[in-house]
């Protein structure tokens, strides 16, 4: 959000006040919209079920009615625990989500910040969660928190690598790794002549998008990579110990953390808030109409909600993966196919 | 090694939830909503023990045989009036109490079998669950009242000996 939204003077304080309710806004809204429509809804109806249907119209305030119930929830803190630690873990997991929803923008004017290492930004924010997820497993002096928390860790520093190598081929083809950089090149080249599609790079890098989503799932712990919280193993794995507000925290962050994802894979595959320039004869970011700043944030949710519905039906499709199995995924699969992806990119890059 | 399946199993598999998914959203799912609409039991549904007084001799065959001691059974003998004019008085067991404890049945019906006079029960109905777990012991006027859930006995089999 620049200094002026919509030809509207904004003085400092004013336009800090904005970027910390459009943070809040754009993390805090996207995780329930994803807990109703998929968590709840789509999960019931894919297990021939309704799902929740009280609160509200078709349980539409069923996660105001689980939120209230959970902030009334006694916050227990084991005995042998660290407690300082134990309490600060979950802070990390959603302080991560948030910072990383700084980066994204959502429209020609609608950012929070125009950061030009954006990518590199986004991909070392997003694995500080990994943190906050050890020392939660770590703290709760729980050998099946302590062995949840050391999964985690291992998956996460392993689904890392493929993610970023799938992110680098979109830099290449790019040039840039502002992500609004990234938006502007997806719209304004063109794929087979046909100028009126762009180039959405999930079309060049199919590969990438591929495994970048493989990773999102692994580093979301959702099924099939839920080792770290295997409930049929592990409890809970690192959330066993954690009740009340702080499990809530978690639960957020968990969805929250979805929904960021999926903001960031559509800005690097799908062309992000952007509809291709030549329908209304833009060539520039700067010559995009104002009302493109309250369109392309729509435009931004509903590919996210195509990618979180995809991440969603794979999970609640496939049973879990074992952990060794999970691992030679990582490092015998993945890893060497985003580096030959890298490799033929930057050819191709080259040739053309 | 089993053959190869035409389409690989991991699309089916999405393909069966997105199916599931679509033909809920189409013929309604399969469960019902329960407090507002109920679902009908089988009718030999093991929902509820219910007694006929009037048949129990407080044998004791029942509380005897059940495996969680659920049954309580009080009884004294008594006189009753002769059969014929000019018979003696005959001796019988009066039933003061006859309580079963839900909280502690397993719903095995080892009851029910064994009785030999017929009279105890099964009913499908179920729905008599109580915030105090002292009110799931169910005294026999209770268990009198249930008679009137129990289902008419099917008919027998053809060539069935009736006893």
């Amino acid at each position: 959000m620049i200094s002026s939204v919509l030809a509207v003077e904004i003085p400092y304080w004013g336009q800090s006040l904005l970027r910390v309710l459009g943070g809040l806004v754009a993390v805090l809204l996207p995780a329930g919209t994803i807990v109703y429509v998929f968590l709840f809804k789509m999960m019931s109806f894919m297990q021939s079920r309704l799902g929740p249907m009280e609160a509200g119209p078709y349980g539409s305030m069923q996660l105001l009615a689980e939120v209230s119930k959970w902030l009334q929830k006694e916050d227990i803190i084991p005995e042998n625990a660290d407690a300082k630690i134990f309490k600060i873990a979950p802070i990390i997991v959603l302080a991560s989500t948030f910072l990383l929803v700084v980066v994204v923008p959502f429209g020609p004017d609608a950012w929070m910040t125009n950061f030009q290492a954006g990518v590199f930004y986004a991909l070392a924010i997003g694995s500080v969660s990994v943190i906050g997820i050890l020392i939660a497993g770590y703290s709760s002096a729980n050998k099946y928190s302590y062995l949840g928390g050391l999964r985690a860790a291992g998956q996460l520093i392993a689904y890392e690598l493929p993610m970023v190598l799938a992110v680098v081929g979109v830099v290449i083809q790019a040039g840039s790794m502002n992500l609004q950089q990234i938006v502007v090149a997806q719209n304004t080249q063109e794929i087979f002549g046909l100028d009126w599609i762009g180039l959405p790079f999930v079309l060049t890098q199919f590969v990438g998008f591929l495994i970048f989503m493989i990773a999102v799932q692994a580093e979301l712990t959702q099924a099939p990579f839920d080792m770290p919280i295997a409930e049929s193993e592990l409890v809970s794995g690192y959330m066993t110990e954690y009740s009340g507000f702080r499990f809530l925290i978690f639960f957020i962050g968990e969805f929250a953390t979805a929904g960021v994802f999926a903001f960031i894979a559509s800005i690097l595959f799908l062309g992000g808030w952007g509809v291709p320039f030549s329908w209304f004869g833009w060539d520039t970011i700067d010559s995009i109409d104002n009302w493109m700043n309250v369109v392309g944030p729509l435009i931004m949710l509903s590919k996210m909600m195509l990618l979180v519905g995809i991440i969603m039906w794979v999970r609640f499709s496939y049973p879990r993966f074992r952990e060794d199995q999970l691992q030679r995924f990582a490092w015998k699969v993945l890893i060497p196919v985003s580096l030959a992806n890298i490799a033929i990119t930057a050819i191709l890059k080259v040739a053309f | 090694m089993p053959p190869k399946p035409k389409v690989p199993g991991l699309i089916k598999g999405l393909g069966v939830t997105m199916g599931t998914m679509f033909r809920t959203a189409k013929n309604g799912a399969n469960t019902v909503q329960y407090p507002h609409e109920k679902e009908t039991p089988p009718i030999r549904a093991r929902g509820v023990i219910a007694l006929r007084e009037d048949n129990c001799t407080a044998c004791m065959l029942c509380a005897r045989s059940c495996p969680d001691w659920c049954i309580y059974i009080e009884g004294h003998k008594q006189l009753a009036p002769p059969r014929r004019a000019g018979g003696k008085p005959r001796q019988v067991n009066h039933l003061d109490r006859f309580d079963i404890d839900y909280a502690l049945c397993m719903y095995c019906g080892i009851c029910v079998e064994v009785c030999p006079f017929d009279a105890l029960f099964w009913s499908p109905e179920y729905e008599y669950s109580e915030p105090r777990i002292a009110d799931l012991l169910h005294d026999k006027t209770k268990l009198g009242e249930w008679m009137e859930t129990v289902p008419e006995a099917p008919e027998l089999e053809a060539g069935a000996q009736k006893k």
